[in-house]
């Protein structure tokens, strides 16, 4: 992490840890809020906006948390609309673009897989306020789940050609995946203190919901790759400087503007 | 940690007049329903009816609809009389669907939106979703159209049997 960013945030582990959680939420929300008035049909547009709902939701749980912890005045509103790229701290993987439907519905499998390991963990954290949240967004990742999933499959085990597509997507989202179990200092930094779950410790239950879902849906598991993308450090793909751009436009524009 | 609301055994006047009060304020999105209906006022407390807390906790937590019911409950409880009001989020125990009211079901059902099929604490629901029955000819042959509708808390059916399409009230 450069210094800049380190002098933004400030040292304190939980923090940054808390941070991760709630960009990982908002970016995959606005990720999916871009598909509004332009899903398949009129029960995907819901479907798609009501899991944006939900992770917007969280985020903003999750910020006004961050709010607190870094005791600078800062509101949910300021850590959305006001911070650069350098400073969200996401998954890489959930800012990669959405593509087609099949693409959107393979990183939202992904990712919603993810997040149940971990709020199913995250609720005996030692932290009560990450575990009040968590507990609250784990009912609501089940149904992300279950939607995603049977998008999979439907896709997956359809035609020649929705096959080949969502194959494809996950042979190009899957390098991002190896994010989602690499610890670093601050991750070890809560799981010493009992705040959060060992990353690694969640991949077994991860890939066995991953591998269910693939073989009924016809699709080959990726090989593992190393990556060299850091989004939960800061580093991104080029692609979040453009969702910001869109999200925070009106905050850089006209600050302070309410309604 | 207890799941039914902190209902004070021995409630004052003024409490059971809050309570009262918000038997009569709807959501905005299901306006049959009172905020009591669906289990989402967790407490009343205060030492008198010119200093209370209401804790209030989300269905879901982007429902867009849990600003405008703060702001209800507020203005409900400012209208009638009383004091400084504030309103607390509360947000464990995490709202569930099996804490909508038995009159919140039989209201749904009669509205058109077909209730949770069966408790969320059920063991059997590991093994398969329940069926779930049209709200408007009773027929257990439906078919889901999309696990999302028109607000969070609710999915999609079609009835196979009377052809209508309904809402169905989500089991969280």
């Amino acid at each position: 992490m450069s210094e800049s960013v380190a002098h933004v945030l400030g040292e304190e582990p939980r923090l940054r840890y808390v941070l991760r959680l709630a960009d990982t939420s908002l970016i995959l929300g606005q990720r999916l809020a871009e598909w509004v008035g332009h899903a398949p049909a009129l029960e995907e547009d819901l479907g798609l906006a009501n899991i944006a709902l939900d992770l917007i939701g969280q985020a903003r749980l999750f910020l006004s948390y961050a709010g607190e912890l870094e005791g600078r005045g800062r509101g949910e509103d300021e850590l959305a609309f006001l911070r650069d790229a350098s400073e969200f701290l996401n998954l890489t993987l959930v800012e990669q673009p959405n593509g087609d439907f099949g693409k959107t519905l393979v990183r939202q499998l992904l990712v919603a897989a993810f997040q149940l390991e971990l709020y199913e963990a995250l609720q005996a954290s030692a932290d009560a306020r990450l575990a009040e949240i968590a507990a609250k967004a784990l009912r609501e990742t089940r149904y992300h789940l279950r939607y995603s999933a049977s998008w999979v499959v439907r896709l997956g085990d359809g035609t020649p050609e929705s096959h080949a597509r969502v194959q494809a997507a996950l042979e190009e989202l899957w390098p991002f995946t190896g994010e989602l179990f690499a610890q670093d200092s601050v991750d070890a930094a809560m799981v010493a203190a009992g705040i959060a779950p060992p990353a690694a410790a969640l991949k077994a239950g991860w890939s066995a919901r991953i591998d269910a879902v693939l073989a009924e849906a016809t699709l080959v598991r990726p090989g593992d790759s190393p990556f060299p993308w850091h989004g939960k450090r800061g580093v991104h793909t080029e692609h979040l400087g453009y969702l910001l751009a869109e999200m925070q436009f009106l905050q850089r524009a006209y600050p302070g503007a309410a309604w | 940690m207890s799941l039914a609301p902190d209902l004070a055994p021995a409630q004052s006047d003024w409490q059971a007049e809050v309570w009262r009060l918000l038997g009569e304020v709807k959501d905005p999105e299901i306006p049959i329903l009172t905020v009591i209906d669906l289990g989402i006022v967790r407490y009343v407390r205060g030492a008198s009816r010119d200093a209370l807390r209401v804790g209030l906790t989300p269905t879901y937590s982007g429902c867009p609809a849990t600003e405008v019911i703060r702001r209800a409950v507020a203005q409900k409880l400012a209208r009638a009389g009383f004091g400084e009001v504030v309103i607390e989020t509360q947000l464990a125990p995490a709202w569930s669907s099996d804490w909508l009211t038995p009159a919140a079901r039989s209201k749904l059902a009669a509205y058109g939106i077909a209730p949770p099929a069966e408790a969320v604490s059920n063991p059997k629901r590991l093994f398969g979703a329940a069926s779930i029955e049209c709200p408007r000819c009773h027929s257990a042959a439906t078919r889901l159209v999309s696990e999302f509708g028109s607000t969070p808390c609710k999915a999609h059916y079609t009835c196979t049997a009377c052809l209508e399409p309904f809402d169905y009230f989500k089991c969280i």
